[in-house]
C-alpha cells in the first residue's frame, strides 16, 4: 500500500487532514492551553509566581507542551511509534508527494534546504520590518512615535530574531541542499534529525513573536541577567525560543559534521572538496560546541525565572559575571557561525565567475579553522570595562587580534583568484565583491573593538553596532543573497530577472553602506546602543540614516518582486549549468532526482581547474564498480 | 484547482499574512494610554493623582499603579501628563499603598520642589524616613524627585481596587515644581515596589501607564 | 578555453603598489593631522587623550590596509574582466607561496605590533585608559593611594554619586576637580549598567555586587557628558546627565554646597560601603 497505488485526487480539505503543518499548529496551540493550565496548577502557593499576574512555570510549561504537540502534529512521532510496534525503518515514503511535502515532515534533504529557505525567509522579513519600525522612531531625539518600552521590545526582536534565524541562514538552506550533493552522497547522515532542526526553526521564530503578547522583552538580543531575570513574561519566549534555536544549531552541526566527515564519495579527498564544504564543516564545529553553551545560560535564567535559583542575583549568591561569561562564550564562536560561512559562499563563488583555480585552496581552510580555533580564546573583549579580569585584558586583545590572520587569509585567497582572472560581472559575482568590500570595513572596524583603549570609547556604542552590521548584513547577508542568485537556477529550475536583480544589488549595496557608515560616527558622538531618545544634535545624522534604511528595505521588496515574478509569473526554465561552473551539483539535471545520484559517483578532479589543460571531468557518474576500499 | 486560482490563493494567502503580521507588530506598538491635561489658568496647574498597591481590573489586577484626575474629575488610568511651560505646576498625590522602603535612601528627600520642601498630610517635610516611603514621584531631568510616604501597615479600610476614594486609607503629599523649557520628559517611582518581580523593578515599574510615564511640557 | 597569455605585458602589480602608495601618502598625513585632532573622545583628560592617540594611529594604521584590499579589488574588477560573451579560462594559477608567506608575515608582524602596542598603551602610558578594572586594579598611576575616590552608583533609572572623604555625602549631580587623580567606584544596586563619561574617556559597568574601579585626571574645567552604555530597561536611554570639571577650590565650594543642601537626609543614608545589597529581592506579592 505504497504512497503511490492511490490515484484519484482526494479534495483540498481532506488533504489538509494528516501529518502536516497545520495539524502540527492546532496541536501546538491546543498543547499550549494544556500546559498553562497544568503550570497554573503548579503554581499555586507559590507566592511570588501568583501575585504578579504572569506565571512563569504556567507559561514554560505552555511552550513545552505547545512545541510537543506541533512535533506531534508534524508526525514526529510516528518513526518511534512505529519501530516500537515493529515496522521496518523507511525514509522513502516521507520523501514523495507533490507541493505538500514542502508543508509536511519530509526527509529528503533538498526539500528541507527549500523549507529552510522560505521559513527562515520569512523570519528575516519579520526582522527587517522591526528594523524599519525602529528607525521610525529614531527619527527624532525624544519618543515621539512609539513609547519607550515598546520600542525596546521593538529592538530586541529584531536582534533575537535576526541571531536566531541568520545562525542557519546559509547552513539551513544551502548547507543542508547542497553538501550532500557536493560531496556525491545521496542524502545526509541523519535525514529526521535535519528535519527536526528545521521545524524546531518556525517553533523558534513563532515562540519569538508571541512575546508581544506578554509584555515585550527590554533587554536586546543580549538579554543580560539580572535585566532578564527581572522582566515580564515576554522574556520566556526569548529563553524557549533561544533554547529551542540553540537546540537546532547543536543538531544540525552534528549533522553536517557526520555527513561531511563520513558520506564523501569515493576520491571525494580533502583537497577535492569543495570550499563551502570546507566552511559549513568550520561552521559545523563551532555550532556543535557553542550552541550547548547557550543552552546551558538559557536554562538558568529559566530557572531564576521560575523556580527562584538565583544563579545570576548578586544579592543572592549568584553573578552577573556568570551570565556573561557563559553568554558570550556562546556569543562569539555564534559571530563566527555567521561568518564562516560567507566566507565559504564567496570563495565559491569566485572562481566559477573569475574562471581561475581558487588561489591558495589550503590556505583558505587554514584560515577557516583558525577562526574557529580562536573565537573560542576571545569572548571576554566584549568585557572590557565590566571589571572582571582586569588582567587578562592584554590577553584578550592579543587573541581578538591574531583572529584578523586567518581571517585576512581569505582576503588573500580572493585576491589572488582575482588576479589576471576573467571575471564575468554575474549578479552572483557582484553580491560576492560587495561582500569582500563590506567585511573589509567591519573587520577592520573590529581592530577599534579589540584595543581595549580604543574600545573605552566604542564599547557600547553606535560604533560596535555598526561594525557588526557591516559583518553580519553586509557580509553574511550578501553571502546569502549571492547564493540565492548563484543557486537558485539549480533549486528551483528558474532564472531570476537580471535586470531586477541588479537593481536590487545595487540599491542594497549604496544604501546599506549609506545606513550603516554613518553610525560608526554616532557612535564615536557618544550615542549609545539600543536608545529611544539621543542627544538632539544628532537628529540630523539620524534621520539621514533612516531615510537610507527605508530605501535598504525598499532594496528587499525589490528582490521579493523579482522572486514572485521570476518563480510564479515568468518561470523562465534555467538551463542545467547556467554558469558553466564545474561544481559537482551544476552537473546534475534540474530538477534533481530525489536520490541525487541513481549511482555513487567516483570523483576525479578537483571542482576549481578552470583553465588547467587536460583536467578530466569532475567526477565519473556511472562508474562500472566501487573502487578498492582504501583509494 | 487551475494555475491561475492556485497562483491568485498563494497571493491572497501570502498578502493575508503579511496583514496579520504587520497588525500584530503595530498593534503593540500603538497602545498609549491618554493624555492628561493639567487644568487651571497661567501660571500655575493643578494635577491629581493616586497610588493603588493594586489596580484590581484587567490587564493587571495585581499590578501597583498610577492613577490620575481628568479635568472632569474622573480618576483615568494614565500616567502622560501635560502642562504649560515656564509655569508651576501644583501636584496632590493621593497615597492608598503601604511602604516598601527605598532602596537607595538618598531619595528620602524632597528636591527640585519649589522651597524645597512638600507637603505630607498637612505638614511640611524636608525628609521623609526612607523606610516609610512607599513610592517617589521623580522626574530626573527637570531634578524633581519627592518621596511619598505610605499608609501604615495596620491601618483599617485600606483600598483594595481602584480607583480608591478619599473615605479610604490614605497619605496626601503636595508640592510644587517649575516646568521650563518645552519638551517630553520622563517621570518614574525610584522605590522597588513592584510586587513579585525580581529586584522589585519589573512589570509595572517598567510599563507606562503603571509606575513610568511622561511629562509633555508644552507652549 | 586555451588562450596563451602573454607573461608580463603589463606590470600590473607596480601599477596597484603605486596606486596605493600615491593614496597612502594622501590619505594619511590628512588623517593624522586634519581628522586626528577631531577624533573623540578628545583631550580634556590623560586617559581620553590616550584614547584618542589609539584611535588616530588605528585610523592612519587600518586605513592604507584598506586601501591596499580596495585598490586591488577595484584594479582587478576594472582590468581583468571578461569582455565578449564567450566564456574565456584564466591562467590556472592555484597559489604562490613567497605571497603567502609575505601576507602570513606582514600580517602577524602588524597584528603582534597592535597588541603590543595596545598593551603597553593599556598598562603603562594611560594606567587602564579610564576603563573599569575591577576591584584590583592592576594598572595604577602614580599618586593612586592618594586619588580622589568618587562612588557612581548605577539604579533603575538614575546615577547618583558619593564623595566618602566628604563624609559619604551622596549627590545626584557630579563634579570632579581638575587637574586631580580621581578614583570611580562605579557599582550598581540592581541590575547592569555601565557608566559612561564621554569626555573624560571613563567607561565602567555598573555591576551589581562589584566594586568597578576606573582612574581618571581631567586637564582643564568645563563639563562632560555622562551617559549609560548597556542597556538596562526602560528608560535606559534617558540615564544621560551632564558632569562639570571644576578647578579645586571651585569645587570644595560646591562640596560644602551640596554637604548643607543635603544635611537633612545626611543621616539617613547608609555608611558608605564598595558594594550594597539593599533589601527586598523581591517584594511580596
Amino acid at each position: 500500500m505504497s504512497a503511490t497505488a492511490i490515484t484519484v485526487r482526494r479534495p483540498v480539505w481532506r488533504r489538509l487532514i494528516g501529518f502536516n503543518m497545520l495539524t502540527g499548529l492546532v496541536l501546538g496551540i491546543g498543547g499550549w492551553f494544556l500546559g498553562a493550565w497544568i503550570g497554573g496548577q503548579m503554581a499555586i502557593g507559590h507566592d511570588y509566581l501568583v501575585g504578579t499576574d504572569q506565571n512563569d512555570v504556567g507559561i514554560y510549561m505552555g511552550y513545552l507542551f505547545g512545541l510537543i504537540g506541533w512535533l506531534v502534529g508534524l508526525g514526529f512521532a510516528n518513526y518511534p511509534i512505529g519501530r516500537l510496534l515493529g515496522r521496518p525503518p523507511t525514509l522513502r515514503h516521507h520523501e514523495t508527494g507533490g507541493w505538500t511535502r514542502y508543508f509536511r515532515l519530509c526527509t529528503d534533504h533538498k526539500v528541507i534546504g527549500l523549507q529552510y529557505l522560505f521559513g527562515i525567509g520569512i523570519f528575516f522579513f519579520i526582522g527587517g520590518l522591526n528594523a524599519m519600525l525602529m528607525r521610525t522612531e529614531l527619527l527624532r531625539p525624544v519618543e515621539q512615535v512609539w513609547p519607550a518600552g515598546q520600542y525596546l521590545t521593538l529592538v530586541g526582536l529584531h536582534g533575537t530574531m535576526m541571531i536566531m534565524m541568520t545562525s542557519a541562514f546559509i547552513l539551513g538552506p544551502f548547507g543542508n541542499y547542497f553538501v550532500p550533493i557536493m560531496i556525491g552522497a545521496q542524502r545526509m547522515a541523519f535525514p529526521r534529525i535535519e528535519a527536526l532542526t528545521f521545524w524546531l526553526t518556525p517553533a523558534a521564530g513563532l515562540i519569538l513573536m508571541s512575546a508581544i503578547a506578554f509584555g515585550g522583552i527590554p533587554f536586546g538580543w543580549t538579554g543580560y541577567a539580572p535585566l532578564s531575570d527581572q522582566a515580564r513574561s515576554g522574556a520566556d519566549a526569548y529563553v524557549m525560543a533561544f533554547l529551542l534555536i540553540a537546540l537546532s544549531m547543536t543538531l544540525i552541526g552534528i549533522n553536517l559534521m557526520a555527513t561531511i566527515l563520513t558520506m564523501r564519495a569515493p576520491g571525494m579527498s580533502w583537497t577535492r572538496l569543495p570550499i563551502f564544504v570546507w566552511g559549513v564543516l568550520a561552521t559545523s564545529v563551532l555550532m556543535a560546541l557553542a550552541s550547548p553553551v547557550l543552552v546551558a545560560v538559557m536554562s538558568m535564567v529559566l530557572m531564576d525565572r521560575s523556580a527562584n535559583t538565583s544563579f545570576f542575583l548578586a544579592s543572592a549568591g549568584g553573578s552577573p559575571y556568570l551570565y556573561e561569561n557563559l553568554f558570550w562564550f556562546f556569543g562569539h564562536p555564534e559571530v563566527y557561525i555567521l561568518a564562516l560561512p560567507g566566507f565559504g559562499i564567496v570563495l565559491e563563488i569566485l572562481p566559477v565567475f573569475a574562471r581561475k583555480p581558487l588561489w591558495g585552496y589550503r590556505l583558505a581552510v587554514a584560515g577557516m579553522f583558525g577562526v574557529t580555533i580562536l573565537s573560542f580564546m576571545v569572548w571576554q573583549h566584549h568585557l572590557f570595562v565590566s571589571g572582571m579580569n582586569a588582567g587578562l585584558r592584554p590577553f584578550y586583545m592579543l587573541t581578538t587580534e591574531l583572529i584578523s590572520i586567518p581571517t585576512g587569509f581569505i582576503f588573500l585567497n580572493a585576491m589572488g583568484t582575482l588576479w589576471r582572472a576573467r571575471i564575468r560581472f554575474t549578479v552572483p559575482m557582484l553580491f560576492a565583491l560587495a561582500f569582500f568590500f563590506n567585511f573589509l570595513i567591519g573587520g577592520l572596524s573590529g581592530v577599534f573593538l579589540s584595543d581595549v583603549p580604543s574600545d573605552v570609547t566604542t564599547h557600547g556604542s553606535y560604533f560596535v553596532m555598526a561594525h557588526f552590521h557591516y559583518t553580519i548584513m553586509g557580509g553574511l547577508v550578501f553571502a546569502f543573497f549571492g547564493a540565492i542568485y548563484y543557486w537558485l537556477p539549480k533549486m528551483m529550475g528558474v532564472v531570476f530577472n537580471e535586470r531586477l536583480a541588479k537593481i536590487h544589488f545595487w540599491l542594497m549595496f549604496v544604501f546599506f553602506n549609506l545606513t550603516f557608515f554613518p553610525l560608526f560616527a554616532a557612535g564615536f558622538l557618544d550615542m549609545p546602543r539600543r536608545v529611544s531618545t539621543y542627544a538632539p544634535h544628532l537628529q540630523w545624522l539620524n534621520d539621514f540614516v533612516s531615510a537610507s534604511a527605508y530605501m535598504l528595505g525598499f532594496s528587499m521588496l525589490v528582490f521579493l518582486a523579482n522572486l514572485v515574478w521570476s518563480l510564479v509569473f515568468a518561470r523562465i526554465p534555467a538551463a542545467e549549468n547556467p554558469w558553466a561552473s564545474r561544481g559537482l551539483e551544476w552537473q546534475l539535471p534540474t530538477p534533481i532526482p530525489v536520490e541525487n545520484f541513481a549511482r555513487i559517483p567516483v570523483i576525479t578532479s578537483g571542482p576549481y581547474e578552470y583553465g588547467v589543460t587536460g583536467a578530466p571531468p569532475v567526477a565519473d557518474f556511472m562508474p562500472a564498480a566501487l573502487p578498492a576500499a582504501g583509494s | 484547482m487551475s494555475r491561475t486560482a492556485r497562483t491568485f490563493s498563494v497571493a491572497a494567502g501570502i498578502a493575508f499574512g503579511v496583514a496579520l503580521i504587520v497588525y500584530y507588530i503595530v498593534s503593540y506598538l500603538v497602545v498609549t494610554p491618554p493624555v492628561i491635561a493639567g487644568t487651571g489658568a497661567q501660571p500655575t496647574t493643578h494635577l491629581t493623582l493616586q497610588t493603588v498597591a493594586s489596580l484590581g481590573f484587567k490587564p493587571h489586577p495585581d499590578w501597583v499603579s498610577y492613577l490620575v484626575r481628568n479635568q472632569n474629575g474622573k480618576w483615568v488610568h494614565s500616567t502622560i501628563l501635560r502642562v504649560p511651560a515656564n509655569s508651576t505646576v501644583d501636584l496632590t498625590i493621593y497615597q492608598f499603598d503601604t511602604a516598601t522602603g527605598l532602596r537607595n535612601p538618598f531619595w528620602g528627600e524632597p528636591q527640585g520642589t519649589v522651597g524645597g520642601t512638600m507637603n505630607i498630610d498637612g505638614k511640611s517635610l524636608t525628609v521623609l524616613d526612607p523606610d516609610l516611603a512607599s513610592h517617589t514621584f521623580a522626574i530626573p531631568d527637570l531634578g524633581v524627585s519627592v518621596p511619598l510616604k505610605g499608609v501604615a501597615d495596620d491601618a483599617k479600610n485600606q483600598c483594595s481596587i481602584a480607583p480608591c476614594n478619599l473615605g479610604e486609607a490614605h497619605t496626601t503629599v503636595k508640592f510644587s515644581f517649575k516646568t521650563g523649557k518645552p519638551g517630553k520628559y520622563r517621570w518614574q517611582c525610584f522605590v522597588p515596589c513592584a510586587a513579585g518581580f525580581l529586584l522589585g523593578f519589573g512589570g509595572p515599574m517598567q510599563s507606562i501607564g503603571y509606575m513610568d510615564g511622561y511629562l509633555e511640557v508644552v507652549k | 578555453m586555451t588562450e596563451i597569455v602573454p607573461e608580463r605585458v603589463h606590470p600590473h602589480g607596480w601599477r596597484i603598489v603605486g596606486i596605493w602608495l600615491l593614496l597612502t601618502a594622501i590619505s594619511v598625513p590628512l588623517i593624522v593631522l586634519v581628522l586626528g585632532p577631531h577624533l573623540p573622545p578628545g583631550n580634556v583628560s590623560g586617559e581620553a587623550g590616550g584614547q584618542r592617540d589609539a584611535n588616530v594611529l588605528l585610523t592612519a594604521l587600518l586605513v592604507p590596509i584598506a586601501l591596499l584590499v580596495c585598490v586591488f579589488f577595484v584594479y582587478s574588477v576594472a582590468v581583468f574582466r571578461n569582455s565578449g560573451e564567450a566564456i574565456v579560462d584564466g591562467p590556472p594559477l592555484k597559489g604562490h607561496a613567497g605571497a603567502q608567506l609575505l601576507w602570513i608575515v606582514l600580517t602577524s608582524v602588524i597584528v603582534l605590533a597592535l597588541a603590543v602596542w595596545g598593551s603597553y598603551t593599556l598598562i603603562v602610558s594611560t594606567h587602564g585608559a579610564g576603563g573599569g578594572q575591577g576591584p584590583d586594579p592592576i594598572a595604577l598611576p602614580k599618586g593612586h593611594q592618594h586619588a580622589l575616590p568618587i562612588q557612581v552608583i548605577g539604579q533603575q533609572w538614575e546615577w547618583t554619586f558619593r564623595y566618602p572623604t566628604y563624609g559619604g555625602l551622596e549627590t545626584r549631580d557630579i563634579a570632579i576637580p581638575a587637574n586631580t587623580l580621581v578614583a570611580f567606584h562605579v557599582t550598581s544596586i540592581d541590575v547592569t549598567h555601565s557608566f559612561w563619561a564621554y569626555e573624560l574617556g571613563v567607561k565602567a559597568d555598573a555591576v551589581p555586587g562589584v566594586d568597578n574601579i576606573a582612574f581618571v585626571t581631567a586637564r582643564q574645567t568645563g563639563f562632560f557628558q555622562v551617559r549609560c552604555a548597556e542597556l538596562c530597561g526602560l528608560w535606559h536611554g534617558h540615564m544621560a546627565k551632564k558632569g562639570r570639571i571644576l578647578s579645586v577650590s571651585a569645587f570644595q565650594a560646591w562640596i560644602a554646597a551640596a554637604q548643607k543642601r543635603n544635611a537633612a537626609i545626611g543621616k539617613y543614608l547608609p555608611k558608605y560601603n564598595h558594594v550594597y545589597f539593599p533589601a527586598p529581592l523581591r517584594r511580596a506579592g
